[in-house]
This record gives C-alpha cells, structure tokens and sequence, in this order.
C-alpha cells in the first residue's frame, strides 16, 4: 500500500509527536474532548498562552501541586475564559512593544466547553470576539454540563436526555435545538470560524493551524464526544464522531471571511440519524416518531447551511 | 513505578498563588491503574498506519523503533479506542488479570 | 517637581495611575468611576501612556481581563464602583488566592436597590472577605498617593496580593480640589518596575489557577490569610518611604485631637474632614472630643486601632453600609468584636450615616457628638441608629 495513495489514511503518522498536554490527566476512558485538545494543543505548538475556563478539561488537568500542561496556562473562573484571555493578549502585545518579553509571535488562546462558551461565557466570548484580540477561541461541545454531571445546556441536541432535560411521561428530553454558536461568531465579523471534531484529526489540526495564523480572533467549535454523558461505549467515540458527520447531525466547514466551505466531504446520500442516535443512552428513549422530528431539524440545518455554502461559491475570491 | 514525594505537607511548603511550575507534572498521576482491559497489538496484522496513535485520549500511543506502535500502560485507561479504530484489526483488547 | 493643580479628583487619580505606567487597563463605565475610566482613556489615546486599554463589556470581564493580563507580567488596573464591584464579586477573592496584583480605584457607590449612584460604602463592604488590601482616601491628595502607593505595595515581592482603593463617589471623585501631582521621575524613584513571581510565557510554562483538594484547601486559606496579615509592614515601610520622599505621612489609623478626648467619633473615607470640623467646634467650647479615621481597612489594624482609641470612653462608629438584620454597621461590628477581650474597653455608639449620598454636615457631626457625650458613663445602649431617618 502506498503512502502517496493513501495519503489521509497514512498522515497520522507523520503529525508532530510532541505533547503539551501530556499523560496522567484525569479524562473519563475514551473522551472525545480531551482528544480534541490534544490535537489542538499539537497543531497550537509552543508559542501559545492558554486561558481556560472552569470546566471537565481545567478539572482534569490542573489539581494544585500537578498540572497536565506544558504550555503556559491559567485558569481564574466559568465565565470569563474569554475574557482573561483578553488581558492576556493585551498583556502580550504591550509587554512585546516595550521590549520585556522576547519579540515572537506567541498566540493567545481561550478553551471553554459548551456551557462555558454558548451559556454562561457567551457575554465575555461575545465582547472579546467584537472587540478583536488576536485570539483563538475553542468551544469543547460535549453538548451537556459534564463536569457536574450532565445537565443541559444550550448547546445540547433536541431530544437527549439529561439529568435537567430527563425523559419522562411527558417529556422527550431536552426541548430545544442545539444554539448555533459559530453562526454568531459569523456575525461578529470574525474572520474566521470553523467546526472541527477529532474524528477527523487533520481537517481538525488544519482548522486549527489557520485560526492560529490570523492575526485577529478566530474561533472553532469543536464535536467533542462524551462517552459518559452520552451514554455510549468508550471505545466508540470516534466512530460517533464519524456518525455525526455522515447522519448530517455536525456538519464540518468553515468559513473564512464569511465565505462558508465544507472542508470535510458528505456522503452523498447521507445515513439516517438513528444510525447516529442508537448508539447513545442519552436518545434511547425517543420513539420512531420521536425520531423522525430528530431527523426533521437535522434536514432542516443541514439545508441552511448547504445554501450559504452554495451562495459563498459565486463570491468572487 | 515511584513516583516523586510533590505534595506540600505545610501550609508553608505550598507555592505562591498556588502556582505550578513544573509543566506536564501531572504524569506523576499513573492512570493505567483505571483499566478493565488492555490492548495487545499483533504486529503481522499492523500496517503501521498510526491511526492507534492518533486517537488515543491519553496520548500514551507511540511509534517503537520498529514502526509499530505500543501504549504506555501505565496511563492507558482501556477505552478501547485504539482496537475499535484499528481497521485491519492488530489491535485485540484483553482483560486485566487480578 | 511635582506640580501644584486644581482638578478633579477622579482626574487627577488617573494622572496618578498613568504615572504609574500601567500596562494594561481594563475598565467598564459605570457612575461614579466614569471620568476615571475616560481620562485614562485619554491619557492613553494621547500617546502619554504606552499602555493597552481593554474596552471591556462588562465589570466581570474587566476584572477577569486584568487577571490574564495581570499573570502575563502586565502591570494592571481597573476601576469600578457599586453594581460593577458586585458583579465582580465572583473574580475577587480568586484575584488574591492567585496572588496577582491588580490595583482597583473605587468610586463607592450605593449599591441597589432602589437603584441610586450616590456615595456610600455598602459597595466595597460586602466585598471584606475576599483577601484583597483595602485602603480609604479621605481627600484628592491621598486618592493621588495612595493610587502610586498601591502599586509598589501590592507588587512588592512579600506581599503579591491586589489593593482597592476607596475614594467616595461624587463626594470626592467628583471635587476639585488643590493637590500636589508628583513629576514622573517622583514616581518612578518610588515604584520600581513591576517584577512578577511568574509569568505566562511559553519560555517557563507555568500554570496558574489549579484546582485544590479538600486536603490542601485549608493551607490555602491559611497562606492567604497570613500573607494578607503580612502585608502589614510591607505597608507601613511604603508609607515610611513614601513620607520621607515626598513629606507626606500616611497612618492606618489616622487620629486628630484625639489626645484626652473622652469621646471618639471614627470615620472612614471622605467624611474625616467634616467630622474634624464638628470635633474643631466641639473642643473649642470645651468638649473632650476626638476624631478617629480608619485608612486601612484589610488587614484590619487591632494595633493602631487599639492605641488611637486608648482612654477613650464612648467611641461613636459612623459606618455607610447597613449590615441587614445583623449587628448594625459592618465597621462597629469589627470594631466591637476586636475590643471584645479587652479590659476597660469603651462604649461603642453606631450611627448608620450618609447612606445612598445623604449629606451628613460638620451640624449632625456635632449632634453626633453630643450623643456620644451624653453616654460617658453610661451602660452602652447596643444596637445601632440609622441617623436622620424620618419618622
């Protein structure tokens, strides 16, 4: 088998070997998101300062006299990720332009999960973004508040069961569909947002590497697997990855500019979401018709995004 | 498997702001005990894709000298990651022994 | 040279603090601290401060942006007043346990509600515990000094711990008053640069803001106390300096005529000057009173505090926040409880005054004061008297 043929299949051998996050952390067996931020944190490099916001990958990472990181990190609340990594990028430029720390790029980036960044941290992402520090923002979704024992967010997809969002006689789980966070970070002017999932490592680490390259905010949205709050096996993480790309369920694109692209390819005929929704607890209880609704809403985002890409190609470039 | 004494025992011996100057020290935390099973490669069936190493949350996958691949267990949690991912299936998960 | 002007004192506070040559200043809008937050806006759109001034969408945020900056190496400083402070209640005490020095300039403001902007101290109050070094500006000048002061202390190796200083919304920001500005080479002879005990850089990965265990939260807790304690005589060698540089002496207990005064009234904050005028009339007709000005808030100073008030027989305690279904005013309740164990102790008085901007004149200091003359030698009453209020 050729390396040239098979390039994708073979590339994973030559990404960077190093780790700044490193063995030893506390992450559930099989977690999607503390692989995504491996992969962020090897796309990243060295030169990055990390502010992270309380959550499951601060927790996991960080209990006083150890830390997992091995690149500058701070952690101070929930909420405000966004905005200590705004004094941070501040600090940098002005300490840069005075000559007290060495003259190098060193990027600012801020991680927070999904309560983090689309609920409680959506003030201090939004006025970060609109004020435009050179800044990366990763929003880890595991679409729940795992750390605390998954509770919904707005981030978590129509018809899951949580512990707030419980199926019951009357209820099917959470109500709401899932809050449309890089459509906002669009609308900020932010030149560039993209959705990513470990899944797929290198359109993830791609991603990554061009948000680290503008000088200005960016921000990506990452399909962060949870085998715990989700209720699914460990070793199936990536393939719910897989899944949730092939049902439609998280498209990955991005959109630079405001031009939208999909970056990894859809099936053309796309898998029904049950293939998406039997492999996890959290939808065991909806019922066919239940479903069918599921797929609905799935149909229906996929068709609003499918039509900005479409529009973004007679852009001229 | 010693691991070095870090924990401050006096409320003098903590670091200011309880800061934590030695990167990646959180390696002292030996988390293979966690595992239920383990995953074993079998190296003829291996086509040294790297795709083990890729996706393992733990980032205990490495290349060995000779390409293939092996997970450090002393940080391997047993997800099963790495054998469910592996395609021409060299990877087997076996049962911890007690 | 200094310089001798007439200015506002919210202005001239944020002279103060560009000479300071902060890095990064990270400010909401919110009255009182309003000409605080544009000066410096205008000292730093000038080209007069190489600094960056983070337009931040709220106070939380603010407080938060001086923590990152703050733990890059920046020298940081916000300014807030009432609701702004009690949203960044939350951030505060993580400021100290992180030992990052922020200096913050109070406007004190009423807080809500009913909504009103005016001057008093229910703002900072609530926010006591949080580990932070609280100083009081009874005047334009000391909002000057101890805005320079601030920084060398907070900074100052043996202490790393943030410092709020409260300058009294409107009553003071909003005066002009005649004041000393010190030159900036004043200044920088005083305060060395900032030098951090980390910093976030990818040279030395250092990770701040770990999370601690049930076995290591109390020495936590138990640092953050002694440093703070601590910080006492690093604050005193900084007023020493400061005074024998610039011939202006700072105290943590101030006291005016309180020599022999049987009657104390204590004051914190920008009512000093009208109760030294009351104790001015007062001595002038023969009554034994004295005043009595806390500047030092935390850590709160038992041993100045003692020997000010020592032979007095009635302290009267003015405080400017109500401790709602408690012990009365948050300062007499410290106040009695740090004279609890002593012999001899005086009886305490407490006046709940000035709330939410009411004037409290040199006429209702002296009535005050005449209170407290009637209760020499009197079994203390307790409780406490929300002064003025209509009936």
């Amino acid at each position: 088998m050729s390396i040239v043929q098979n390039f994708d299949l073979f590339a994973h051998k030559l990404v960077d070997k190093r780790e700044s996050f490193c063995s030893g952390h506390r992450a559930c067996q099989g977690c999607g998101e503390v692989l995504a931020l491996r992969h962020i944190c090897k796309a990243l490099g060295d030169d990055i300062v990390v502010a992270n916001a309380t959550g499951c990958m601060e927790i996991i990472s960080s209990n006083y006299p150890h830390t997992a990181w091995e690149v500058p990190w701070i952690h101070v609340a929930f909420e405000n990720a966004a905005a200590v990594g705004s004094g941070v990028e501040a600090a940098l430029k002005v300490l840069r332009r005075k000559g007290r720390i060495p003259d190098r790029d060193v990027k600012t980036v801020a991680v927070a999960g999904d309560g983090g960044t689309v609920d409680i941290g959506l003030q201090a992402l939004s006025g970060a973004m609109e004020r435009g520090h050179n800044m990366t923002f990763f929003c880890l979704d595991n679409e729940a508040y795992m750390n605390t024992g998954i509770q919904r967010s707005s981030a978590t997809p129509f018809g899951a069961a949580t512990t707030t969002s419980p199926a019951g006689k009357v209820s099917m789980g959470q109500k709401t569909g899932k809050k449309n966070v890089p459509e906002i970070m669009v609308a900020h002017n932010v030149p560039y947002v993209a959705t990513a999932c470990p899944s797929y490592p290198l359109d993830l680490m791609n991603k990554v590497e061009k948000a680290k390259r503008v000088q200005g905010p960016s921000y990506i949205h990452v399909f962060s697997m949870c085998p715990t709050g989700w209720r699914s096996a460990s070793s199936e993480t990536i393939k719910l990855g897989r899944l949730a790309l092939e049902t439609g369920v998280f498209p990955l694109y991005e959109v630079e500019n405001g031009k939208y692209r999909l970056t990894v390819e859809m099936p053309e005929k796309l898998r029904p979401v049950s293939d998406y929704l039997k492999l996890q607890g959290r939808f065991r209880h909806l019922t066919p018709a239940d479903i069918e609704k599921v797929q609905e809403k799935v149909n229906q985002e996929l068709k609003k995004l499918l039509h900005k890409v479409e529009t973004s190609k007679s852009w001229l470039e | 498997m010693t691991t070095k004494k870090k924990y401050p025992e006096k409320w003098t011996e903590l670091n200011p702001g309880c800061m934590v100057f030695e990167a990646g020290s959180a390696k002292a935390h030996k988390t293979g005990s966690w595992k239920a099973q383990h995953p074993v490669w079998d190296n003829r069936k291996c086509i040294k894709c790297g795709v083990c190493y890729i996706y393992c949350p733990e980032a205990c996958v490495s290349r060995t000298e000779e390409g293939y691949y092996a997970a450090d267990l002393e940080y391997c949690k047993g997800c099963g990651i790495c054998a469910h991912e592996c395609w021409p299936g060299a990877i087997e998960m076996k049962e911890e022994e007690v | 040279m200094a310089k001798r002007v007439g200015m506002e004192v919210a202005i001239a506070a944020a002279e103060a603090v560009a000479l300071c040559r902060i890095d990064v200043a990270a400010v909401y809008p919110i009255t009182p601290n309003t000409h605080i937050a544009e000066h410096l806006a205008e000292i730093v759109a000038d080209g007069k401060l190489d600094a960056e001034y983070i337009t931040v969408e709220s106070e939380h945020s603010s407080i938060s942006a001086c923590c990152g900056a703050s733990g890059a190496g920046a020298r940081a400083y916000t300014a807030t007043s009432s609701q702004g402070l009690m949203l960044m209640h939350e951030i505060l005490p993580i400021v100290s346990a992180m030992r990052l020095p922020v200096v913050m300039g109070l406007a004190n403001r009423a807080v809500s509600g009913p909504l009103n902007i005016w001057n008093d101290h229910s703002d900072i109050m609530p926010q006591r515990d949080s580990g932070w070094i609280s100083f009081f500006a009874e005047n334009g000048q000391e909002a000057v000094d101890m805005s320079i002061q601030s920084f060398r202390i907070a900074e100052d190796p043996e202490v790393m711990l943030p410092i709020v200083l409260n300058i009294d919304g409107f009553q003071l920001t909003h005066m002009i008053e005649a004041l000393e500005l010190p030159s900036q080479k004043e200044v920088d002879r005083y305060l060395p640069p900032f030098r951090p005990l980390a910093t976030l850089h990818p040279d030395k990965p250092v990770s701040m803001g770990a999370y601690a265990f049930p076995d290591i939260f109390t020495e936590v807790m138990k640092v953050k106390d002694s440093v703070l304690i601590d910080s006492k005589k690093t604050i005193l060698k900084a007023w020493d300096e400061w005074g024998k540089q610039f011939g202006r002496w700072y105290k943590p207990v101030e006291t005016y005529k309180a020599d022999g005064a049987e009657v104390l009234i204590m004051t914190m904050g920008s009512m000093g000057e009208t109760a030294s005028i009351a104790v001015d009339e007062l001595r002038a007709k023969g009554v034994p009173a004295g005043l009595v000005k806390l500047r030092l808030w935390r850590p709160f100073p038992f041993e100045e505090f003692r020997e000010a008030i020592k032979g007095a027989k009635v302290l009267i305690v003015c405080d400017r926040a109500v401790s709602f279904g408690g012990p009365g005013g948050p300062v007499a309740a410290e106040v009695k409880s740090a004279l609890y164990n002593d012999a001899g102790r005086p009886a305490v008085l407490n006046f709940l005054i000035g709330l939410g901007g009411r004037d409290v004149t040199v006429e209702n200091f002296k009535d005050i004061l005449e209170k407290g003359v009637q209760a020499i030698n009197k079994k203390p009453a307790g409780g406490y008297i929300f002064y003025g209020v209509r009936e």
